[in-house]
């Protein structure tokens, strides 16, 4: 299942003057688009696209910046649909998920087809968000199908037809190819399935090394990964690109206590906390510096986190300037034994845990900004 | 260069060098032991370029000189050599290789030209004087479990080692924090180390000393400067660098009022805390001491394992209280003490724990609780 412009689709559907205007969600001039309803998609606005290339190919887009906790919010109900249907679900982003329907037609009493029927049009009447599903025997092929006609989509590959299918297919269709992948299998002449299917296994092993095996077993439309349910979240990052390149400390600052505040939220909102924080800097000229520490506990205080990041900074020894900067947790744990000690070298740290908690409390009640620290001004 | 030497000494020698030799190594040269022969003797130097050991040994020198060769690599020839064989070591200088010899085995080792060996500058030491090893021993020993593995407190990474004012007296003192214990362990002040200034020895630096310390008979000669520490015995000098950074003024951590007394065989409640412990699996298990009238019970409630609890006769006759740690913090600073019992000393279940032997207060210990 994969919804339709998902992101857009919700702001549409909360602000119904936006209904036959193009809307882009995506951060900012320096950004990136995030996601593009139909409309703009007419344009030529694509995902990942810059937003300056965006605007110029439609410059009456409406540009807005999302708003996440209202997405997580709708994708929850939209899971809660899916959970009606099977408990095994494994979720791709907050808008697309896998289902493993195998042995459901007797539990429900209708075959898979109709049940995904029944959920896309609760979706839409229910909540308001419209999807597209693909039906196959596999992961692979189910997230093709889901690809083929949206929006509101219905496509099934059933077994008998998957070589038909495939034939005449592009490889660029294989979920994870990119451009690079993509060039070298340019370069072996392999455009389509039916080239890549005359290979032999042991030529694409020795030609792609790991990737070889699976390209022979996608060529017959096999695939053997099983749908995972709740494949375990192994960390959790937030990064901003910045308007405009900056070596200030103190505009990075704000930057660093901003992102730690949000990886932080998440991480309540999990009810997980992380040993090791990663704070990530990418210079002008793109290239990349991470650094890690290693806490004594683990934590899920965006205090902690910041001041951790903080310190990092400080010995990361480069001057910037630099154009994106990211906060990391990572070594998850579950939240009970977090935050458990106090520092001795750092009195006040409890007090200003328990501050943070307080603050949270407020926001769960008034919003989000009816309390903000004076360093997330910055 | 050319030396005959017996099997023991030269793995003694060797061994102590090449444990200082980084497994990983960018630069060729520093897995290597420089070995120099001269007069009767023979030293094997080796470094990470941050310590510095020079180990000396009796050899019979038939020709002196100098060469480098693997480290590891002559330390486990020599460890398979039989005990009691007598090894003979030659360069000729031309070949490129060190031969070994020692009964029918023989060993070619490739070499790098000694020029290319960094030798650590030598520094002008502040401070020289002269400890006994068991004294040394107890200063390190009993601080080093508290030294921080946090790369973003450095200055943590190693044992404060410096003069400090006790009652208007002066003690030699070593501290260790990692923010939630901290061990401070005095001795008093050898003659010539009034003028030390304080510095901070790095945890690898720690554990290469303790080599050097097991001898109860040895006399270490200690020198310090702002920059570099070093120890010596007769046949070991070891030099490290220190520490760049500040310690923090840990003394503010320190309690001084706190008035509830608790008084445990050391021995008895490590056994306990050692026990209930082992029902949670997590990270950082938390074990709660329930203080009441000479009753102390400990108990650990690991909601997806298990439950345990365990009741001692302790000395306690203050007002009820309850208080979590950290089960390996507690067993850690249990283990410090030796002679009498442990005193701990608390104030409230939110703040920081003393504990010390006895009323020994040359060793005390300083502990963050945990919420529990």
């Amino acid at each position: 299942m994969d919804c339709d412009a998902f992101y857009a689709s919700v702001e549409k559907r909360d602000d119904p003057s936006l209904a036959d205007k193009p809307v882009i969600i995506g951060g900012g001039r320096r950004g990136v688009v995030s996601t593009a309803c139909y409309i703009a998609r007419i344009k030529g606005v694509r995902s990942a696209m810059p937003m300056f290339q965006a605007l110029k190919l439609c410059p009456e887009a409406v540009v807005l910046k999302g708003r996440m906790e209202v997405y997580t919010a709708v994708s929850r109900q939209i899971r809660d649909l899916m959970e009606e249907l099977t408990p095994a679900i494994e979720p791709l982003s907050l808008d697309e998920a896998f289902l493993d329907l195998t042995g459901t037609e007797r539990l429900h009493g209708t075959p898979p087809a109709a049940m995904l029927a029944r959920l896309v049009r609760r979706m839409q009447d229910e909540i308001g968000i419209t999807g597209s599903i693909g039906l196959s025997h596999n992961k692979f092929l189910a997230k093709v199908a889901s690809d083929l006609d949206k929006p509101r989509g219905f496509s099934v590959i059933g077994k008998a037809e998957t070589a038909d299918f495939l034939h005449d297919r592009p490889v660029r269709l294989i979920w994870g190819i990119g451009p690079a992948a993509q060039a070298s299998l340019d370069k072996a002449g392999i455009r389509t399935f039916s080239d890549l299917k005359r290979w032999d296994r042991d030529a694409l092993s020795a030609r792609f090394g790991a990737m070889g095996e699976r390209l022979w077993h996608l060529a017959r439309g096999q695939d053997r990964r099983r749908v995972q349910r709740n494949a375990p979240v192994k960390s959790i990052s937030n990064e901003t690109t910045f308007l405009e390149d900056t070596a200030s400390a103190e505009i990075l600052d704000g930057h660093i206590w901003r992102l730690s505040e949000k990886v932080a939220d998440r991480a309540k909102a999990r009810n997980t906390a992380g040993l090791v924080v990663t704070l990530k800097l990418k210079r002008a000229n793109h290239r990349l510096l991470t650094r890690q520490s290693q806490l004594t506990d683990p934590t899920q205080i965006a205090d902690r986190i910041y001041r951790t990041a903080r310190e990092l900074f400080n010995i990361v020894g480069d001057e910037g300037p630099y154009r994106l900067l990211g906060i990391g947790l990572s070594h998850l744990t579950s939240a009970e034994g977090a935050d458990l000690s106090g520092d001795l070298l750092d009195p006040l740290a409890g007090q200003r845990a328990r501050a943070e908690r307080a603050t949270d409390a407020i926001r769960n009640r008034f919003g989000s900004k009816a309390i903000v620290k004076g360093r997330a001004l910055r | 260069m050319k030396i005959s030497i017996e099997r023991g000494t030269l793995l003694k020698a060797v061994g102590q060098a090449q444990s200082v030799v980084e497994r990983r190594n960018t630069i060729p040269i520093l897995a290597n032991v420089l070995i120099e022969a001269e007069g009767d003797t023979v030293s094997f130097r080796a470094t990470d370029l941050d310590i510095e050991v020079v180990d000396k040994a009796a050899a019979q020198v038939e020709r002196a000189g100098a060469t480098t060769v693997s480290a590891v690599t002559l330390n486990e020839i020599v460890r398979k050599l039989p005990d009691g064989a007598l090894v003979q070591l030659a360069d000729d200088g031309a070949s490129g290789r060190l031969n070994i010899e020692a009964g029918r085995s023989q060993f070619q080792l490739a070499t790098l030209p000694r020029e290319d060996f960094p030798v650590m500058a030598s520094s002008e030491y502040h401070a020289n004087f002269s400890a006994p090893a068991p004294v040394l021993r107890r200063l390190f020993d009993k601080s080093k479990f508290a030294i921080s593995t946090e790369e973003t407190r450095y200055y943590l990474n190693g044992i404060y080692m410096h003069v400090a004012e006790v009652d208007g007296g002066k003690v030699l003192r070593c501290v260790a924090t990692d923010g939630h214990r901290l061990a401070r362990i005095d001795t008093d002040l050898p003659a010539g180390a009034q003028d030390m200034p304080g510095v901070i020895v790095p945890r690898k630096t720690v554990g290469e000393l303790r080599k050097l310390l097991d001898d109860d008979e040895a006399s270490i000669a200690v020198s310090v400067s702002e920059t570099k520490v070093r120890f010596a015995t007769p046949a070991i000098t070891l030099t490290s660098k220190v520490i760049d950074g500040t310690f923090p003024d840990y003394t503010r951590v320190i309690p001084v009022g706190n008035t509830r007394k608790l008084e445990v065989d050391a021995a008895e409640f490590a056994q306990a805390v050692d026990r209930v412990a082992t029902v949670s699996s997590e990270r950082s298990r938390a074990v709660k001491l329930q203080l009441d009238e000479d009753r102390l019970v400990l108990s650990v409630n690991a909601p997806d394992s298990g439950a345990a609890e365990e009741e001692l006769a302790v000395a306690y006759g203050d007002e009820k209280l309850e208080i979590g740690f950290n089960a390996k913090y507690l067993l850690e600073i249990a283990s410090q003490v030796d002679r009498e019992n442990a005193v701990f000393m608390f104030n409230s279940a939110g703040d920081p724990t003393l504990m010390r032997e006895g009323n020994d207060t040359s060793a005390i210990y300083v502990v963050m609780p945990m919420r529990v």
